[in-house]
């Protein structure tokens, strides 16, 4: 049972392509990472798994069912950026987040939330903060802290995007070995990067995108010269052309 | 019934709670628009429901009924709805799309009101700037009681105040306890919902939905509210008091908590400025002014955003600075043996005042003392002199090493950085250059001491 299925998915904004067909499968659990240039459509890739943007075309399905049938058993990481972090808000209240999921309406978090989201934070190394507003902390600590939220989702598949953007040193080792702690409890973890230079280190799966799919696959195999020149060599001109052309063709019917 | 027939006790009395109730209810859903960033959204929800209530008023030709909620709350999520539509599937930008859609539902309102509805008693000028004054007059009585003659005339003046309630206000209540109850209910998904969406829609709660239900509640607390205060103070009703709560609170609870008591206090000041021993004016712009005034003083003294907090933090930091200054400046005066009798600190743009005051400040902490050779470090300055110079030259060694400056560039950004750099800095910049004993100019770099002088460092 595949535990990842993307079958052939085209993402449009203003109905202007910018992801085009792609089709990828993960059958084991595997440290995954999203590579490519600005405007490759990464995080476009991530929110449509998890269902979060339109589909023009394809299926997604998340342990051969549709995304909105195992929501409990996926977390999602947004980029930091995505969120007002002058919100009235403490870091406990945003880990305790996380649980909301497997909450259901109505329900408010108890003792058991506290202590699983405390433990989350314990874990990201961030516990003795619990009490401030979310404004005050650091850009690595607020990182830290939407991994907490992630933790106590307590999810099978988890999506991040750009976790390691503009953290500092320490808090992206800290991440990583999480994500690698993560890895060998058998979870799947899609992660959307920049750096290339740790991306050998860090995934041991990796997709090369620049609006469709170059390449995927082990990352030993997969991350090699040739196919970082087709990921970052620029775009398929024809594909932009016909981007354009079905823009232009749908807005006057 | 005339104005007359009620005594000012009744007339304050249920202005005030009409002012109260309403203004809690906007209150409390305002700090969720205001969280979203969707202040412009009220104002919309507010105009846009006017063919609603017009519609509501033309079928069934009265003002105070139930349908003129449910008429409202639908043109309230059209208003939304069609500004949502507009700027995805037309070119035109949200906030556009937005004053688009209900500046013409508005239009179109007050071209129904005026062409159909001129014989009932709902006048334009009651929509802009609202009869706060007339809404107590119209009342009905709740018990029927006979008022014992026993009593005493305050007791008997306020039984029979209760008990003659303004037709008005049982809505407004219902208004405010389905918000309180909507706001309950909903906590942890409103919550997540503004702090979050993407999170919200990927833990599967329909976001989208919550939205239009709070737009539905602002429009069924505009509807209540417009009656009274009219259709623009509405307005501040909702956004004000969220945005002065913002300023004092950093948490969710303290926030609506802060946003309905800044609304209380503006019914019940803002009826006592109108009435006609102070200024005699319109309650609703009263009530409205006096909220603008709150949130004044909120922008001048909130404890820790407010402009009077930054200048004090700004102030203490000066000072703190300008007393490390000094104790620098003899610390490296009794390494040259040199007398110090003035502090001329014009590199740091520290007045006269602050370093008179350093000064004060310095010898008062008994860090430093005035004597026959001018001034001096006591034991305990010299140790805190000794962490800034150790600082000081730390970072003109960091430099030194990392940067292409010529040496004699490098004490006036270390001077600024110095009085930033605590224990742990210290100590990592220590172990990177790998404990240096001398900073580029060969001057000694003091070692470790118990770590006092920045403990209090405020950043």
């Amino acid at each position: 049972m595949p535990i990842l299925d993307v079958h052939d998915v085209t993402v449009a904004y203003h109905r202007k392509p910018v992801l085009w067909d792609v089709d990828w499968t993960l059958d084991e659990p595997r440290l995954v990472g999203i590579v490519g240039p600005n405007g490759a459509g990464k995080s476009t890739l991530i929110k449509a798994m998890l269902g979060l943007v339109p589909l023009v075309s394809g299926t997604v399905n998340v342990f051969d069912q549709p995304v909105a049938n195992v929501r409990r058993r996926i977390g999602y990481v947004p980029q930091r950026e995505s969120v007002d972090w002058d919100f009235p808000v403490s870091v406990l209240d945003v880990a305790l987040m996380g649980t909301y999921g497997s909450l259901g309406w109505f329900r408010r978090p108890g003792a058991k939330q506290r202590a699983l989201a405390e433990k989350c934070l314990e874990m990201v190394g961030i516990r003795d903060l619990e009490q401030q507003q979310i404004g005050q902390l650091s850009g690595g600590q607020q990182q830290r802290t939407f991994l907490a939220r992630a933790l106590a989702q307590q999810a099978d598949v988890y999506f991040m995007d750009e976790p390691f953007a503009g953290v500092d040193a320490a808090t992206e080792q800290a991440i990583f070995q999480i994500l690698r702690h993560l890895r060998q409890q058998g979870k799947t973890i899609v992660v959307v990067h920049h750096d290339l230079r740790t991306v050998p280190r860090y995934f041991d799966h990796l997709i090369l995108l620049n609006v469709r799919l170059v390449a995927s696959g082990p990352t030993a195999t997969v991350f090699t010269d040739e196919n970082l020149r087709k990921t970052y060599g620029g775009r398929l001109s024809i594909l932009e052309t016909v981007g354009a052309a079905v823009q232009a063709q749908e807005r006057t019917p | 019934m005339s104005l007359l027939a009620f005594s000012d006790f009744h007339l304050a009395f249920w202005s005030i709670a009409v002012g109260c109730v309403c203004g809690v209810a906007c209150a409390l859903l305002g700090c969720f628009l205001v969280l979203k960033r969707m202040s412009l959204l009220c104002d919309a929800v507010g105009h846009g429901m006017l063919p609603g209530i017009a519609i509501v008023v033309l079928l069934t030709g009265t003002l105070s009924s139930f349908v003129l909620f449910v008429g409202a709350m639908v043109f309230g999520v059209l208003t939304a709805f069609l500004a949502q539509s507009l700027s995805r599937f037309g070119t035109v930008s949200e906030d556009s799309a937005l004053g688009i859609v209900f500046t013409s539902l508005f239009a179109v309102g007050v071209v129904l009101l005026s062409r159909f509805l001129g014989h009932i008693d709902l006048d334009p000028g009651c929509v802009f700037y609202g009869l706060f004054e007339f809404v107590p007059t119209k009342t009905f009585i709740l018990f029927d009681v006979e008022i014992p003659e026993t009593f005493s005339p305050t007791l008997r003046e306020l039984i029979a105040t209760l008990v003659e309630v303004p037709e008005a206000f049982p809505t407004m209540l219902t208004a405010l306890v389905i918000t309180i109850v909507f706001v309950a209910l909903f906590w942890k998904e409103l919550q997540l919902a503004a702090f979050d969406p993407e999170l919200a829609s990927a833990m599967g709660y329909n976001a989208q939905l919550l939205h239009y239900l709070l737009v539905a509640l602002v429009a069924a607390c505009s509807v209540a509210a417009f009656e009274a205060v009219g259709v623009v103070v509405v307005l501040a009703m909702f956004i004000v008091p969220a945005a002065t709560a913002q300023m004092l609170a950093d948490r969710m609870r303290p926030m609506l908590l802060w946003a309905a008591a800044v609304a209380v206090v503006a019914a019940v000041v803002g009826y006592w400025l109108a009435s006609p021993w102070v200024f005699a004016c319109n309650v609703g712009g009263m009530i409205a002014t006096v909220l603008g005034a709150e949130l004044l003083l909120a922008v001048l003294f909130a404890p820790r955003h407010g402009v009077l907090a930054k200048l004090v933090r700004n102030f203490r930091l000066t000072l703190r600075i300008a007393g490390e200054e000094i104790l620098a400046i003899l610390y490296r005066a009794r390494e040259n043996q040199t007398r110090v009798d003035t502090f001329v600190l014009k590199d740091h743009g520290l007045s006269r005042f602050t370093i008179w005051l350093a000064l004060v400040r310095l010898q008062r902490q008994g860090a430093i003392e005035r004597g026959a050779s001018g001034w001096q470090l006591t034991d305990t300055g010299a140790q805190q002199a000794e962490s800034l110079v150790r600082a000081h030259r730390l970072w003109e060694a960091f430099l030194g090493e990392n940067f292409e400056l010529p040496l004699d560039h490098l004490h006036a950004p270390a001077s600024r950085v110095e009085h930033f750099l605590g224990p742990e800095l210290q100590k990592q910049l220590a172990e990177q250059l790998h404990e240096p004993s001398k900073d580029p100019h060969g001057k000694q770099i003091p070692p470790v001491h118990e770590p006092q002088m920045h403990s209090d460092k405020s950043t």
